[in-house]
């Protein structure tokens, strides 16, 4: 049953292509996915439903929480199966003909239509609560799709909105009910739950919240407006939607459910009294359309209410009769979308004013027509008429099955009523497309292709067939009903029982009902007075007004908290950081104890740091602050050197010294002065926050720290760091081995930042907004044919400094092979890739700022975004490797390698992982020279010409 | 363990400096604000590792170490606060370069669903529906805005798919 469902996946995911090749011959191919599923369980729910034990597959997915791909085939889903492949192969096959050759929009919607097969068949396959819930969902979401086909109409979208949400809604309810069940039950498999019947009052909540998903998805009043809506779709999904999918899933469950559930309190009356009002809701308006697929979709509402009303109605024979009337509504209802889609198709309109005299131009059709309406209205000897007979015997029974007495008279007369308006829209429906209508000129269709009509002719002939073959088919269907104790009457589908009670009622109806579609003129005023003075709340539009007051009150939440300022956010993060954790700070204050300085220097350097941040806020102009503010990171690095850090202290420096170029690189450009800052209540503000976060930051500090008694995890790393990782240094293993996964992440944040510097200030809008692609800097040098100490280009600038350029030239090539050391020997010494990558991008950075960008160019004429994706790969790559040679990720090993003149070569591989850091840390002081040194000097550059042209204009 | 509380107090000083710097708006005082934290953090976790040692290189000494996994950690965290600087520092250029100062303005979506709030808008999604029914084809574009391909095969003209809904009841 898995294969089943994954090639209904496959298919669906295959689609696009195989439509791109095909055309719409594709849907021919996406048929077979259901055709082949229909020919495998055709020969299994044969044995099954002829007494066979069910067919189970099991395949653990997530034991722990009970969900396992549990799929099974009983009499109940067999059935349904059956019902959703055959209809789904059918109505692939249709959709060959029905979309116009060229229609670009069918390789998405081929797709997610075969798909909508596979989730509604692993929907009633499914034996396990959590996987049909998760099926459920999936025909939610594709039926929204497939209803939104054609989203350039407003009333499409909402349409589709619509469905998603009600039946949405109903399925988050339902599997809230369904973990309750579940829970109750002690299984999550849907047989074991129905074989346990737990009962109780959570039951009870529990098998309530499922039926609001069941009525919803099968769209009972009040939930019904949503199926008329999805008539949005394209003809053929309306006809598998409506006839074996989507509402049928409530259909399903309830019937599912029925067996072990339908004597909780309420079950009954809910199901029973809203599938009689339903159907005679959606008979009554079904009889004031005038469009044929609306008439039929209000047709569908009324089916379903009955369906439900069967189904759940919990006795033998209403079971077997509800199962009955699901294969032939499946049948019928089909065949009569697939009728007016092709109607439409042929002749441009559905609008059964405009429809005349289609009965000569179509006279296959209406045969068709006419036997599917039948059966619809109950006409022997169709399926429709047996399977109707019988539910009329069931519910004759209810009385004398349940106890209900007069209630169950009242239930019958709901049900006839129902059917009255069933018969008289059925003729409605077959004179609304084929008669000659007085007035309206006589329709002249369109030729199309045989194969258009197959698929309909076929569902025919098995509506016929399956009527004859009432005998035959009783037991088959009565392997399910046996389930529920016995009746009053062993239900059987014959033509004739003998002159019974259901007999008249089947008279009664179609003669009432012709008579309603004879008078329909008058019929049609009356309802319109009565709709008129009658006030019934409607049911569409409580839906808006809920829909309006929910979407009120997120605006109004959402203005009233997102406020849209950087500063409130950030204050309202910090200030619950000081209130929750710092209370709880308090509390946790318990013997703290400190020491004092170790040594003079670093007391030295703490209150040089402090005085220095204290500057920094009090600072006005930007360059002292960002050098006050490199005051303390040269003394963070100093501390460093005093904990006995070489490697810390070694990249602070570094960074530190690249971060206060770049600041200033940047700074020549923003004005001088930050702009002025009155002294007011909100700078108090920032500042008790400040020092708040402060105080409770140091007093984590000391909490933590006097609350540590454990001896530290790296205790252990010295040895493995040697024996594994091949190398002294241990703060470098770690980096590359020990930890590597985190330096991976890291570099990958690197290669993005740099990124995003570059492409701010490459892709440059000017404040006029017009976009436009700096030059390309690299390789513009053409004098640059590799003459050492050369000027990369000829310039007047000023502010070059001849000695400065060829000093920078003479010491560059010996910094970076003393950075290439620095990363080699990194793994014993302090050093290493972002220590080495560093001292590289600061050799690159003296080379700029001695010659400006061009000299930048000639130093590295390599495109900064190759050497960050080089880098990242050469790590990723050095951390896959060992996998195909039989390791871990990331694991090094260790090669010592005879060299016979040089000796033996100690290598481990992980330093192929730092030259992957080496090369991102460049490409990020690469990217970060090119874009906030080079780049801003070329918009500097562009602006005094501009300044320079327009002055010499004015 | 006993922490060090000059170097505690300092942690505090430094967080406290940059805190009260990023809750301003411009963007290069957020940015200094994020590098003072940044590097409060760092001592921060100076003084939670442990005592002071050699380095923690093995066969260098043995005296004993300091301990290395906080160093490591704190290794990328430096050079993480030099890329995202480094990024900050272009958004503020830019800034400055679209609107002449580096300020951090209020978010234009956040103002305006606040101004509907206030004016108790709402979307016109879930308005009372129109008289429109849905239906496969056409559109609610006018005729000329529709891409080519969307010519109807069918001789009927498009119109007629449109606009027989205002007949029903």
């Amino acid at each position: 049953m898995i294969a089943l469902l994954t090639l209904h996946f496959l298919a669906a995911a295959g689609a696009p292509v195989l439509v791109r090749a095909v055309g719409r011959r594709a849907f021919l191919v996406l048929a077979l996915a259901p055709a082949a599923s229909f020919a495998w369980l055709l020969p299994h729910v044969g044995r099954i439903t002829d007494g066979g034990a069910p067919h189970e597959q099991h395949v653990a997915w997530i034991p722990t929480i009970g969900l396992d791909l549990d799929f099974v085939i009983t009499p109940l889903s067999g059935v349904l199966a059956l019902v959703v492949t055959g209809v789904g192969a059918l109505v692939l096959v249709y959709c060959t003909w029905y979309f116009r050759p060229g229609d670009t929009e069918i390789w998405r919607f081929s797709g997610v239509l075969t798909a909508f097969a596979g989730s509604m068949l692993g929907l009633v396959l499914s034996d396990n609560v959590y996987v049909l819930y998760i099926f459920w969902e999936l025909t939610t979401v594709l039926s929204f799709l497939l209803i939104g086909h054609n989203p350039e109409r407003r009333a499409n979208r909402r349409a589709a909105l619509n469905a998603l949400l009600v039946t949405t809604f109903g399925g988050l309810a339902m599997l809230v009910g369904l973990v309750m069940l579940a829970d109750a039950a002690g299984s999550p498999r849907l047989q074991e739950i129905v074989a346990a019947r737990p009962s109780g009052t959570t039951v009870t909540v529990a098998i309530m919240l499922i039926l609001v998903g069941a009525i919803s998805k099968s769209a009972l009043a009040p939930f019904h407006f949503w199926l008329p809506g999805a008539m949005a779709a394209p003809t053929p999904v309306s006809a598998y939607l409506h006839a074996a999918a989507m509402v049928k899933a409530g259909i399903f469950l309830v019937a599912l459910l029925a067996p072990a559930f339908a004597d909780v309190p309420g079950w009954r009356a809910m199901l029973v009294v809203l599938g009689i009002v339903t159907m005679i809701l959606g008979g009554l308006r079904a009889l004031r359309q005038y469009d044929v697929k609306l008439l039929l979709a209000y047709g569908t509402v009324s089916q379903l209410g009955f369906l439900i009303a069967m189904v759940g109605a919990g006795t033998r024979s209403a079971a077997f009769a509800g199962l009955a009337l699901v294969c032939a509504h499946g049948l019928f209802k089909s065949t009569l979308f697939l009728v007016v889609g092709i109607v439409d198709r042929s002749v441009g309109t559905r609008d059964l004013r405009e429809l005349s005299g289609m009965r000569q131009a179509m006279p296959v059709l209406f045969v068709v027509t006419v036997v599917a309406a039948g059966s619809m209205a109950g006409l022997p000897p169709l399926f429709g008429f047996t399977a109707k007979e019988s539910g009329f015997a069931a519910f004759a029974d209810l009385g004398d099955d349940l106890g209900w007495g007069g209630w169950s008279v009242l239930a019958l007369a709901g049900i006839v009523v129902g059917s009255i308006l069933t018969v008289a829209y059925s003729a409605r429906f077959v004179w609304g497309i084929f008669a000659v209508k007085p007035g309206a000129a006589i329709c002249m269709p369109k030729q199309f292709s045989p194969g258009f009509q197959a698929s309909p002719v076929v569902l025919a002939v098995l509506t016929v067939a399956a009527g004859l073959a009432g005998p035959w088919l009783t037991p088959r269907l009565m392997s399910y009903a046996e389930a529920m104790p016995g009746g009053a009457h062993e239900p059987e589908l014959t033509l004739w029982h003998g002159f019974s009670l259901a007999l008249a009622l089947s008279v009664v109806c179609v003669v009432v009902g012709l008579a309603l579609f004879w008078w329909r003129k008058p019929v049609a005023s009356f309802q319109h007075s009565v709709a008129d003075r009658v006030r019934v709340p409607d049911a569409e539009r409580i839906y808006y007004v809920l829909m309006r007051g929910i979407d009120r009150l997120s605006v109004e939440v959402t203005g009233l908290t997102q406020r849209g300022s950087l500063p409130i956010y950030l204050g309202v993060i910090l200030v619950v950081l000081i209130l929750v954790p710092g209370t709880a700070l308090i509390t946790a204050w318990d013997d703290v104890t400190v020491r004092g300085a170790d040594s003079r220097i670093q007391l030295a350097a703490a209150v040089l740091m402090g005085g220095a941040a204290i500057l920094t806020v009090r600072s006005r102009r930007r360059l002292r602050a960002v050098l006050l503010v490199g005051i303390t990171g040269y003394g963070t690095a100093l501390l460093f050197v005093a904990h006995g850090a070489p490697d810390l202290a070694l990249t602070q420096i570094l960074v530190e010294t690249f971060l206060l170029v770049t600041f200033v690189l940047v700074l020549r450009r923003l004005p001088p002065f930050f702009s002025d800052r009155p002294f007011n209540i909100a700078r108090w503000v920032r500042v008790a926050i400040g020092v708040a976060t402060g105080t409770a930051v140091a007093g984590f500090a000391l909490v933590a720290a006097n609350a540590r008694t454990a001896r530290p995890v790296s205790d252990g790393f010295a040895e493995p760091a040697v024996e594994y990782g091949g190398g002294d240094n241990i703060v470098n293993v770690t980096l590359v081995d020990i930890r590597a996964w985190d330096t991976l992440g890291e570099l990958s944040v690197l290669v993005v930042a740099a990124t995003g510097v570059a492409s701010l200030i490459f892709l440059i809008t000017d404040r006029s907004g017009r976009p436009r692609r700096a030059e390309p800097t690299i390789g513009s040098d053409p004098g640059g044919n590799g003459r050492w100490l050369r000027s990369g280009r000829p310039s007047t600038d000023a502010r070059r400094s001849v000695v400065f350029e060829v000093v920078t030239r003479l010491i560059f090539h010996t910094v970076m092979l003393f950075s290439i050391y620095l990363m080699l020997v990194g793994h014993n010494l302090p050093g290493g890739g972002f220590a080495g990558g560093l001292v590289a991008g600061l050799a690159l950075m003296i080379r700029y700022l001695a010659g400006g960008r061009a000299e930048l160019d000639e130093a590295a004429p390599i495109d900064a975004g190759m050497v960050l994706g080089t880098g990242l790969a050469t790590a990723a790559l050095s951390g896959l490797i060992p996998t195909l040679l039989g390791g871990g990720v990331l694991q090094s090993a260790i090669v010592d390698v005879h060299v016979p003149v040089l000796g033996t070569l100690h290598l481990v591989t992980s330093v192929f992982f730092d030259i992957g850091v080496y090369l991102v840390v460049i490409g990020l002081a690469l990217d970060v020279l090119r874009s906030l040194g080079g780049g801003i000097d070329h918009q500097i550059e562009d602006e005094s010409d501009r300044a320079t042209v327009e002055g010499a204009t004015a | 363990m006993t922490p060090n509380l000059p170097l505690v107090i300092l942690v505090g000083v430094m967080v406290a400096a940059g805190v009260t710097l990023v809750l301003e708006r411009s963007l290069t005082r957020i940015l200094i604000g994020f590098v003072l934290i940044g590097n409060g953090v760092s001592v921060l976790f100076l003084v939670v590792s442990g005592p002071a040692g050699t380095a923690p290189i093995v066969g260098l000494s043995d005296e004993p170490m300091s301990d290395p996994l906080p160093q490591a950690m704190v290794l990328t965290a430096i050079v993480i606060t030099l890329g995202v600087t480094a990024f900050g520092l272009a958004l503020a250029y830019r800034a400055w370069q679209l609107t002449g100062h580096d300020d951090v303005q209020d978010d234009v979506e956040d103002d305006l669903i606040r101004r509907r709030a206030e004016q108790d808008e709402t979307s016109v999604t879930f308005d009372e529906a129109d008289a429109a029914l849905p239906d496969e084809e056409g559109s609610d574009a006018p005729i000329e805005h529709r891409e080519v391909h969307e010519v109807p095969a069918t001789t009927v003209p498009e119109a007629l798919d449109a606009d027989h809904e205002d007949e029903l009841p």
